[in-house]
């Protein structure tokens, strides 16, 4: 836990256009530029350009990766088409979540396919070992851990989409949500996907560390006329958060299985072999779990982290993630609380 | 008033005192920079006239998007009166921190919490070291 923490390919950018740097997950990241209000609404009515190099992108070599990954998640994913993209999760042998990530099937150039996983940032070490794991040795298939030879930049929002297109070069309307290609700019590879983690159209980018900052800034520079900011992850939370998405360490731990979390679509139970599929079964047979929630708040005050829900006076659950909304102009909240 | 004529906790409340038909009293209120870091303020607490606090006792809240932040009163007394303003104008706070902006004021009892206050420029030094 001494070690000092990480920088993105951004981190000089950040630092110079007044992010307001913290330790998250092991990465120095800008919790906020200017204010948490105006970057979310930014992003709800504009575009909202943020650096999400800390995720782990994780790429899988050889011909054995297909049946490697379609084992370590609950989604089925061997038979995704290249440009496919899949939310799923990491189960252990118990059921329980060790991570939700994006599995990649992406078309290479020169005529193969490349398959990736982008991790969240805090389990990317927990990750990296699990599959290592649950490598055998008889499998032609070999882990690359990418994340810091890259970035990772979001460009979300109602204008996100056409500021990209024209930014990059590319034609991204045409590409359907959960889609990814790998193209050149400027003689750089440069992965695009139309996926996001704020509830609005938009795309993400992975690119080579050199060029990260002069990507981002022609991004910025681009939208400057429809209102493009860059957004730190105080505005990512809110947004995650009006948008019901699920946060790990929040509304997913290893002692929360994915019926729990209200993520029974990215479970295929019947459709293949999984780590965990055994236990998942079992659960889903017995029926009987506290439900995830969203809560509206009274007021403006927020319901955090920890708190509990009483109905009655009588605690029935407790608090995941809670804030003010931004959109909404009161506060809003997840939780778990006992079925009915 | 201006920062320079005020006293300012680690804490970052300030105190203006002025003596008032034989009693002590002190206006309360957050400094400019304080109000700069919380940023995207949607909530705040008063305390109620009337209350009795000792110096450091909670004497109200302030709640941003990302937390909630204790105010404490740097000195111990009651509470003759509090700017019911504010919790509907909070950009009051930020517009003018050291003015419209105060929170309270307390007839003081115990001013021993004062000799441990910062003047203007001392406090200017240990915002330089927070930010």
């Amino acid at each position: 836990m001494t070690n000092p923490p990480l920088r993105t390919p951004l981190y000089d950018w950040h630092a110079s256009h007044n992010g307001r740097l913290v330790d998250f997950a092991g990465w120095s990241m800008p919790v906020q530029y200017r204010s948490i209000i105006q970057e979310h609404t930014a992003t709800r009515t504009g575009v909202g350009l943020f650096d999400i190099s800390h995720m782990g992108r994780l790429r899988f070599n050889g011909s054995g990766a297909s049946a490697l990954l379609d084992r370590l998640v609950t989604r089925r994913v061997a038979r995704l088409k290249p440009g496919g993209i899949r939310y799923g999760l990491v189960t252990s042998d118990q059921g329980g979540i060790l991570d939700d990530v994006l599995v990649y099937h992406l078309a290479q150039p020169d005529g193969l396919s490349r398959w990736m996983m982008v991790v969240n940032a805090g389990n990317r070490e927990k990750i990296v070992r699990w599959i290592g794991q649950h490598i055998s040795e008889s499998e032609d298939v070999s882990l690359e851990d990418r994340t810091l030879e890259t970035a990772m930049i979001a460009v979300q929002g109602p204008a996100a989409v056409g500021l990209a297109s024209t930014a990059l070069g590319i034609e991204l309307a045409g590409m359907k949500y959960y889609t990814g290609t790998i193209t050149l700019i400027d003689d750089h590879e440069l992965i695009v996907s139309r996926t996001g983690y704020t509830g609005e159209d938009g795309c993400e980018l992975i690119v080579e560390a050199a060029f990260a900052t002069e990507l981002w800034q022609r991004i910025l520079d681009g939208g400057a006329s429809v209102g493009a900011m860059p957004v730190g992850l105080g505005a990512r939370d809110t947004l995650r958060l009006e948008a019901a998405m699920p946060l790990y360490g929040h509304e997913l731990t290893e002692s929360i299985h994915p019926f729990q979390a209200g993520l029974a679509f990215a479970v295929q139970l019947d459709q293949h072999d999984f780590i965990g599929r055994d236990a998942l079964a079992a659960i889903k047979a017995s029926g009987s779990w506290p439900r995830r929630v969203g809560l509206t708040l009274s007021g403006r005050r927020a319901a955090r982290e920890h708190y509990k829900v009483l109905a009655a006076s009588r605690a029935i659950g407790e608090v995941t993630s809670g804030s003010f909304s931004p959109t909404l102009n009161q506060s809003i909240a997840r939780a778990y609380v006992e079925p009915a | 008033m201006k920062p320079e004529d005020l006293l300012f906790a680690e804490t970052h409340e300030w105190v203006h005192v002025v003596d008032q038909d034989g009693s002590k009293i002190a206006t309360v209120g957050i400094s400019a920079f304080a109000i700069e870091q919380l940023t995207d303020l949607v909530y705040m607490e008063l305390p109620a006239v009337g209350t009795i606090l000792a110096t450091g006792q909670e004497l109200g809240e302030v709640e941003s998007v990302k937390a909630v932040s204790p105010l404490y009163s740097p000195v111990g007394g009651e509470v003759i009166d509090v700017n019911t303003a504010l919790p509907d104008h909070l950009e009051t706070l930020g517009e003018s921190p050291y003015e419209a902006g105060w929170i309270a004021k307390i007839r003081i009892t115990d001013e021993s919490g004062l000799s441990k206050l910062m003047d203007y420029a001392a406090y200017q030094q240990q915002c330089a070291a927070e930010s």
